[in-house]
């Protein structure tokens, strides 16, 4: 017991400060290649291109603020460089278009209504119950069903950078979605082993705002993964400030600092992850934030921002052409006046023609059962107590 | 009697319950698994390719004395083994046929009417003197599957033929890792499953740009033009594709399938400004900011929403009045001559300048044809980066023929296949594996008999796929291995796969309770009064016995 205890201290000191453990993080040996090279950026972080899977999980106007979480970031990442066609934007309610939203068509992340981040091109991917546990493993495994478009899935490869923010409640190794569902820590880790194993990521950073956030990543043992949360396990993440014209709390702390701090920055800025760290310390947030970078094999201060909130490209300059002399055939354009046919991008006759599932059998569950228990007590009870002896 | 029926009754209900109440309830949760060739896919797993190619050395006359050539062995084995990282890998085969030829200008006549087959070499070892070579250079590489090797001088004729064939040796196994595959190569196809430690930086850079294995690409010409009120352009990219892209996607069909289309897009503008270089009083952009151009741009353009392939873009930009003409400069300074530049894994953008086509004073908007020969030049060139058939400069002394009209040459093509197809079988392995890992690990995930084909189908097109390439039949070999990512990715991807299953032991205690205990805590009860009423009956009868 005693054991265990001091245990758990160290488990989560480890994770606070790293460097105590010294080489803890480099210690695995996989695929990687770490050049600190002045010539390029090109070799310094190994991906070249970013995606960021955005999700609030929970419905209902008293939690606007999550909503409001996550467009914040939404905003952030677009602003930085990360186009819509690589962003996964999952909003469980609809807070702009709702009724009681005395300001609709808005978002405000600050009070006094300074700062729309709904904005106009907002680009949702998966909204209202769309967002569920079953769609979000769906996007990040990869298996969803062959009639997605492209808009709705994350099509990262071995060399992309993928940011993850999820905004919610939560609890103790589970996070609530949509007010009946939940999905646990060790969904999330699994899930994200089976990106590792199909190579879906180079690297990844998760962020979690949610209370008792830091259990979300415990679980992990997939490497190249970096987590922060908002607070630890027994700690609630507490919101920021209400405004009382629209009558409900805005933002929550821990995100209402980080979108201040990446307010900062601009697509060529420098800053590492160590600052990030330092964002909405506990004299601002009243929780903790805590964050966990053993599996990841580079030093978080060499991992610039941008690597995760930012889409910077890598380029080459082409140095070579090829010397084309054949003229192009004026004829066979002319030949080809053919009038452009429809392409048929689903196979509608198979979709249509399709027979309906067979549903599985299933026992009848506990209502029916307990319905079937009720009629034979009550049975037993008129036509004779005295049957009843027996059993009991 | 009452009691002895009430006790048959507690009796007959706990027999149902398990006779049949158990195994209904055991048949109806469990999950459905079909059955999967787990052995095999551990065979799988333990990877061991041969690679073989075929290659055809011809001695011209004048490289061997006349009794050395009755003495030249038919064909001679080479066997190269490589081991890839320890997590043991291959053996490389390369059996040569060693032949003579009188006259080597007929016979390289003959050889370019006819084909070799894919994955074979010829080289042709001329002597020290010949004209055919210039004189600084030793080995010329043809744009079909043959090299001319040029005698070193230290051979004269005289030497035996043992030594010969020794120093022969060497040469020709450079001219095989430039023309065919090298160790590098194969190693960075198999990036994935490998831990490749930090080679130079010209692998590193390469295994980054090029796209991955895909059965398909769709690759989209875009004309930005942010200044319609100054210019009306016109491109005829429909003949241009037809003429100078498609003989190269043709050839490139058994590696992939292309799509292609093309787009105009009107007030697209660059993201960046560029500067204005007085001394020679033309608009720059230089190196450092041409990585932030691509994504304002980026979020204009669009993408077949029907398919998952890889997109490739090529953006030709048109540079506005106020801005033209506009150069693109490297960290030197120095003018780019293609004034284009290319981002791994994603495309190349090209900047064509039109200012030569009007005066100061002409009518706005002025008609322009773009010379669709120019552009297309270097977007042929990005498009082969890209695809990873271009690789590291050759060795001193090797001269290499220019690729011809369809943009790529015999030898390449037999580059990228090799590469591909091992690529593609350490990657299907990889995926097998994994799969059979993760459906062992997590026993409540349902596996319908449409995997199980798919993954049985995926390790068959494995095997066949290590066969050929052991045999050195490249075609064939390139094919299974498509068919195995097919099936494995199709397998691996299935929807129905999706581990929701996860349940802790508190849950599952917290469902099954309410069930069965109201039911199970009656007939427990009544067994045990059942049993303590016949002990008490057996002690009731034991003192009347005495």
């Amino acid at each position: 017991m005693y054991f265990l205890l001091v245990y758990m201290y160290i488990k989560n000191h480890v994770y606070m400060f790293p460097d105590l453990l010294g080489c803890h993080g480099k210690c695995r040996r996989y695929l990687f290649c770490c050049f600190q090279d002045r010539a390029g950026q090109f070799f310094s972080s190994g991906h070249t291109n970013n995606w960021a899977v955005l999700v609030c999980t929970s419905r209902f106007w008293f939690n606007y603020r999550h909503v409001a979480n996550t467009l914040s970031v939404y905003r952030s990442v677009k602003r930085l460089g990360i186009p819509d066609s690589h962003i996964v934007l999952m909003l469980a309610d609809d807070m702009a278009c709702n009724h009681r939203n005395p300001k609709p068509a808005t978002v405000f992340s600050h009070k006094n209504m300074e700062l729309n981040v709904y904005g106009d091109d907002v680009e949702v991917d998966y909204r209202g119950y769309e967002v569920t546990v079953e769609n979000f493993l769906r996007i990040l495994t990869g298996r969803l069903p062959p009639s997605t478009p492209r808009s709705k899935r994350l099509l990262s490869d071995d060399r992309s950078n993928i940011l993850i923010y999820l905004t919610g409640h939560g609890g103790n190794g589970f996070l609530k979605f949509q007010d009946s569902e939940e999905i646990s820590n060790v969904e999330l880790a699994d899930a994200f082993e089976q990106m590792w194993q199909k190579r879906r990521y180079n690297e990844l950073l998760f962020i979690i705002d949610t209370c008792q956030g830091a259990s979300m990543y415990e679980r992990f043992y997939s490497p190249n993964l970096m987590a922060l949360a908002s607070s630890q396990v027994g700690e609630d993440s507490l919101s920021h400030q209400p405004d009382l014209a629209i009558g409900v709390h805005l933002m929550d702390r821990y995100t209402f600092y980080l979108l201040e701090f990446l307010e900062d920055i601009h697509p060529a800025s420098k800053t590492n992850m160590n600052d990030l760290f330092k964002v909405c310390p506990k004299s601002q947030c009243v929780s903790t934030p805590g964050h966990r970078t053993d599996l990841f094999l580079r030093d978080p201060g060499s991992v610039l921002i941008t690597d995760f909130f930012g889409s910077v490209r890598k380029v080459e300059l082409t140095m070579e052409t090829i010397n084309l002399t054949d003229p192009i055939d004026a004829e066979s354009g002319e030949l080809q006046k053919e009038m452009h046919t429809y392409a048929d991008q689903l196979p509608v006759s198979e979709i249509i023609h399709q027979k309906p599932k067979q549903k599985d059998w299933h026992p009848p569950d506990g209502f029916i059962l307990g319905l079937w228990t009720l009629i034979l007590l009550v049975f037993f009870q008129t036509y004779g107590v005295k049957h009843l002896k027996h059993i009991f | 009697l009452q009691s002895v029926r009430g006790q048959l009754a507690a009796l007959s209900i706990a027999a149902v319950v398990i006779i049949v109440g158990v195994p209904l309830w055991w048949r109806t949760t469990e999950t459905y698994r079909a059955w999967l060739p787990v052995s095999q896919i551990k065979e799988l797993a333990k990877l061991q390719l041969h690679l073989s190619a075929d290659v055809e050395v011809v001695f011209a006359r004048g490289t061997v004395t006349p009794e050395q050539q009755k003495k030249v062995p038919l064909t001679q084995t080479q066997n190269m083994e490589h081991r890839v990282d320890g997590d043991s890998f291959n053996a490389i085969l390369t059996p040569m046929r060693l032949s003579n030829s009188a006259s080597v200008e007929a016979d390289l006549s003959l050889h370019t009417l006819s084909e070799s087959p894919s994955g074979s070499l010829v080289v042709y070892v001329i002597p020290e003197s010949s004209s055919l070579l210039p004189q600084n250079v030793d080995v010329y590489i043809g744009q079909r599957r043959t090299a001319l090797l040029r005698i070193g001088s230290q051979m004269r004729v005289g030497k035996t033929l043992e030594q010969l064939l020794a120093h022969m040796e060497p040469r020709i196994k450079q001219v095989l890792h430039v023309m065919s595959f090298s160790h590098t190569d194969i190693t960075a196809a198999l990036s994935n499953r490998v831990r490749i430690s930090p080679g130079n930086k010209e692998s590193i850079a390469d295994s980054m740009r090029a796209f991955k294995s895909s059965p398909g690409y769709e690759i989209t010409f875009s004309l930005l033009n942010p200044d319609p009120k100054s210019h009306r352009l016109h491109w005829d990219i429909e003949g241009a594709v037809e003429t100078y892209i498609q003989p190269l996607l043709t050839k490139l069909s058994p590696v992939a399938n292309f799509s292609i289309d093309s787009q105009t897009l009107y007030y697209a503008m660059l993201g960046v400004n560029p500067r204005f270089d007085s001394s020679r009083s033309t608009y720059t952009l230089n190196a450092d900011s041409l990585a932030h151009v691509i994504n304002p741009v980026e979020a204009r353009l669009g993408s077949n929403a029907a398919s998952s392939n890889p997109v490739l873009n090529f953006l030709l930009y048109i540079p506005d009045a106020h801005h033209s003409p506009l150069y693109i400069h490297d960290h030197k300074k120095q003018q780019v001559p293609t004034n284009a530049f290319h981002s791994p894994r994603w495309g190349g953008i090209m900047v064509y300048n039109v200012n030569e086509f009007y005066e100061v004073d002409t009518v706005f908007p002025v008609d322009i044809n773009i010379d669709m020969a120019k552009v297309m030049g270097v977007f042929l060139a990005q498009l082969r980066l890209l695809l990873g058939v271009q690789s590291s400069t050759p060795p001193p002394g090797f001269l290499v023929a220019p690729c011809g009209n369809a943009g790529l040459a015999d030898w390449e093509l037999d580059r990228l296949m090799w590469s591909r197809s091992v690529e593609n079988i350490a990657t299907a392995t990889t995926t097998i594996t994994s799969l059979a890992q993760l459906l062992d690990q997590i026993g409540n995930i349902v596996i319908n008999d449409n995997i199980a084909q798919q993954v049985s189908s995926a390790v068959t097109s494995l095997q066949l796929a290590v066969s050929e390439l052991e045999a050195g039949n490249l075609g064939f070999a390139l094919q299974y291995s498509k068919e195995a990512i097919l099936s494995s990715e199709r397998a691996f991807f299935d929807p129905s796969l999706l581990h929701l299953l996860y349940f802790p032991d508190d849950q599952k205690f917290a469902i099954y309770i309410p069930l069965f205990l109201p039911m199970c805590v009656p007939i427990l009860l009544s067994l045990l009064k059942i049993v303590s009423e016949a002990r008490q009956k057996h002690r009731e009868k034991k003192p009347k016995k005495d």
